[in-house]
């Protein structure tokens, strides 16, 4: 296991952690590859030790193919994902002219009441005031 | 027997590459409820034959020896779980060609629900960690498609949060499996329990955190479960009751998985006091949203504690009540929704505020609503009553008297909200007047009202028939917990 892989590996994960935090649906998009990848570097260097090809009739020390046919599934549906994530910034992009994520309408409703609510007990016959 | 037990994941994908050329509406809808329908036969044919006492049946695809092949695991948890499922997508899928929203005029509709539907199925029959990963990343890609489909911006914006929450599950899903592989050896679920056990206990205990993370979060359990009020509600109702009702259970059965397969009773008493707040705090949410939609999202929440708490409580009552719950809340829930979407389409909105009366013009609606709400909250002698109570006596006998205090208060709040439901939507005076000359709002939703009276009458058959399946779960639980009988079955495939 090579430390060099593991460095890169933390070096990954801070760095699409970081973008992942962003409200910009393309640095989100670009986070999710970086961690993608780090995942897969993570799979590799942890799962399997360096050898030759492992092909019948060979001899010699093998690589564990296993953690590599892994990583290759993860990568394909890594590339799927972020193809799906790439569409959703643009389809954003087109209608909003931005691509931030936007508050939540309902949530902002709720802690408008919440608001209300703690005004009104301040204040008390708020009502009878104005009327 | 064993070529059956792949079929409810092969149809489904099979029947999606056809519909992707098959554009035409009418065939559309033709090939995948058959392909459906077909899915449904034979999961229940499997089912049947594990119901008395059929033996664990494995498929091994591809015919490789050993560790090596990917294996499909069918128990009588995994079965009757593939049954339920199928059961509520074929009535959504009939309750959404009713509907004809936006979504199911796309031609892309079809195809991908069925990715969605072998999706889940693979995710139950799943028999190792990295097979269970990729189903839960077909079911979640069409997932994400399903969310987003009409492309408003309300969609948009909830579907990001959706996307982004769950591309951070299926990290650390895979980064859980990769160290598990490193640590072990194998991503065999057979084959894991021995290996498992040989670990130090901090590896241990470090691999079962992340699976429970991961799973967690699919699930929707506290502190995990903000993604999921926020995206629900944007989908068409179609949509929103086939992931309220199925998805979030698959995150529970795998929950179930890890705390009795591969790590049995361990990290119990995190579990419980999860399951508690959760239920705690989805229940809150629910009292203080005025959307119906909104309610409903939150206790989906709240339900999924009554089910962890009883994973946590642990022992065969235990999981035997747990189990029961799962049968019982999948298709309570879907027709909850589904109920809640005929009410949208007719009022334009699902806001107490905007709806009211709808008992005076459709009582048929009012019982659909009114059966499984009370079932939800627990009234006796709904289905809910025995889930709850069996969840509540297991919680007792093992002397967890806070978990099951919660428990019980949760209820009450439950039938509160569900009440505030009943009040506002359908009591009170018939709105808007220019509507009030249009009674019989179901009988021109045809469909939606067939696919909504499935659920709720098969919901009331599991309630009639409750003897029989309880014994069921409880075989199905004993058979979970019998680890060693897991292991032989699918060594000796």
């Amino acid at each position: 296991m090579s430390i060099a892989l593991l460095v890169l590996v933390g070096v990954l994960f801070a760095a699409g952690t970081y973008s992942l935090m962003e409200r910009s649906l393309t640095r989100i998009a670009l986070g999710v590859g970086v961690l993608g990848n780090g995942v897969n570097v993570l799979i590799v260097a942890v799962g399997s030790r360096p050898g030759r090809a492992p092909i019948i009739g060979e001899q010699g020390e093998f690589a564990d193919p296993l953690p590599q046919a892994l990583v290759l599934t993860a990568i394909v549906i890594g590339f799927a994902l972020l193809t799906f994530l790439l569409a959703l910034a643009w389809r954003n992009w087109t209608i909003t002219d931005n691509d931030e994520v936007e508050d939540d309408v309902e949530d902002r409703l709720v802690a408008s009441r919440v608001e209300r609510n703690a005004k009104s007990t301040d204040v008390p016959h708020a009502e009878d005031v104005s009327q | 027997m064993s070529s059956l037990v792949a079929l409810p994941v092969l149809i489904p994908l099979i029947a999606a590459a056809v519909l992707l050329i098959a554009r035409h509406r009418l065939a559309q809808r033709i090939i995948s409820l058959a392909a459906l329908i077909a899915s449904l036969t034979a999961s229940i044919i499997v089912l049947v034959d594990l119901w008395t006492d059929g033996p664990v049946t494995v498929v091994r695809l591809g015919g490789w020896p050993g560790e090596f092949a990917i294996t499909m695991v069918a128990d009588r948890l995994a079965s009757v779980m593939v049954v339920v499922a199928l059961v509520v997508v074929t009535a959504v899928l009939v309750y959404a060609m009713g509907q004809g929203s936006a979504d199911e005029k796309s031609s892309f509709y079809h195809p991908v629900y069925m990715v969605m539907a072998a999706g889940i199925s693979q995710a139950f029959l799943a028999g190792d960690l990295f097979n269970l990963f990729v189903a839960f990343e077909i079911l979640l890609m069409a997932s994400y498609v399903l969310l987003t489909l009409e492309g408003t911006n309300a969609q948009i914006r909830s579907g990001t949060t959706y996307v982004v929450l769950n591309v951070i599950e299926s990290m650390v899903l895979v980064v859980a499996v990769g160290l598990i592989f490193a640590a072990t050896g194998t991503v065999n679920m057979a084959e894991l329990p021995e290996r498992l056990a040989a670990l130090p206990d901090g590896v241990r205990t470090g691999l079962q955190l992340l699976l429970l993370l991961a799973f967690g979060i699919k699930a929707a359990v506290f502190p995990l479960f903000f993604w999921l009020p926020d995206s629900y509600p944007t989908a068409p109702s179609s949509v929103s009751a086939v992931f309220a009702g199925l998805l979030t259970k698959v995150g529970v059965y795998c929950l179930i998985r890890v705390q009795t397969l591969l790590f049995p009773g361990e990290l119990d008493g995190l579990v419980i006091a999860v399951g508690a707040l959760t239920m705690l705090v989805g229940v809150i949410g629910a009292i203080s949203h005025k959307d119906m939609k909104r309610i409903l999202s939150f206790h989906i929440i709240s339900q999924i504690g009554y089910m962890v708490f009883g994973l946590g409580v642990g022992g065969p009552a235990a999981i035997a009540a747990t189990i029961f719950y799962l049968i019982h809340h999948i298709p309570v829930k879907t027709s909850l929704f589904l109920v809640e979407g005929i009410v949208a389409r007719d009022s334009g909105s699902s806001s107490l505020d905007a709806v009211s009366g709808l008992a005076r013009r459709s009582p048929w609606l009012a019982a659909l609503f009114l059966v499984p709400a009370l079932s939800l909250a627990g009234l006796p002698p709904l289905s809910g009553f025995l889930a709850k109570f069996a969840i509540v006596r297991a919680g007792f006998e093992d002397g967890q008297y806070l978990g099951v205090a919660v428990a019980i208060v949760v209820s009450l709040l439950t039938l509160v909200s569900m009440v505030k439901i009943w009040v506002g939507a359908f009591w009170g005076d018939v709105e808007p007047v220019d509507r009030v000359g249009a009674v019989g709002l179901l009988r021109r939703q045809p469909l939606m009202a067939v696919g909504t009276t499935v659920i709720v009458v098969s919901s009331l058959a599991i309630a009639v028939a409750a003897g029989p399946f309880y014994e069921f779960a409880e075989k199905a639980a004993r058979q979970t917990l019998d680890i060693a009988s897991y292991i032989s079955a699918v060594r000796s495939s």
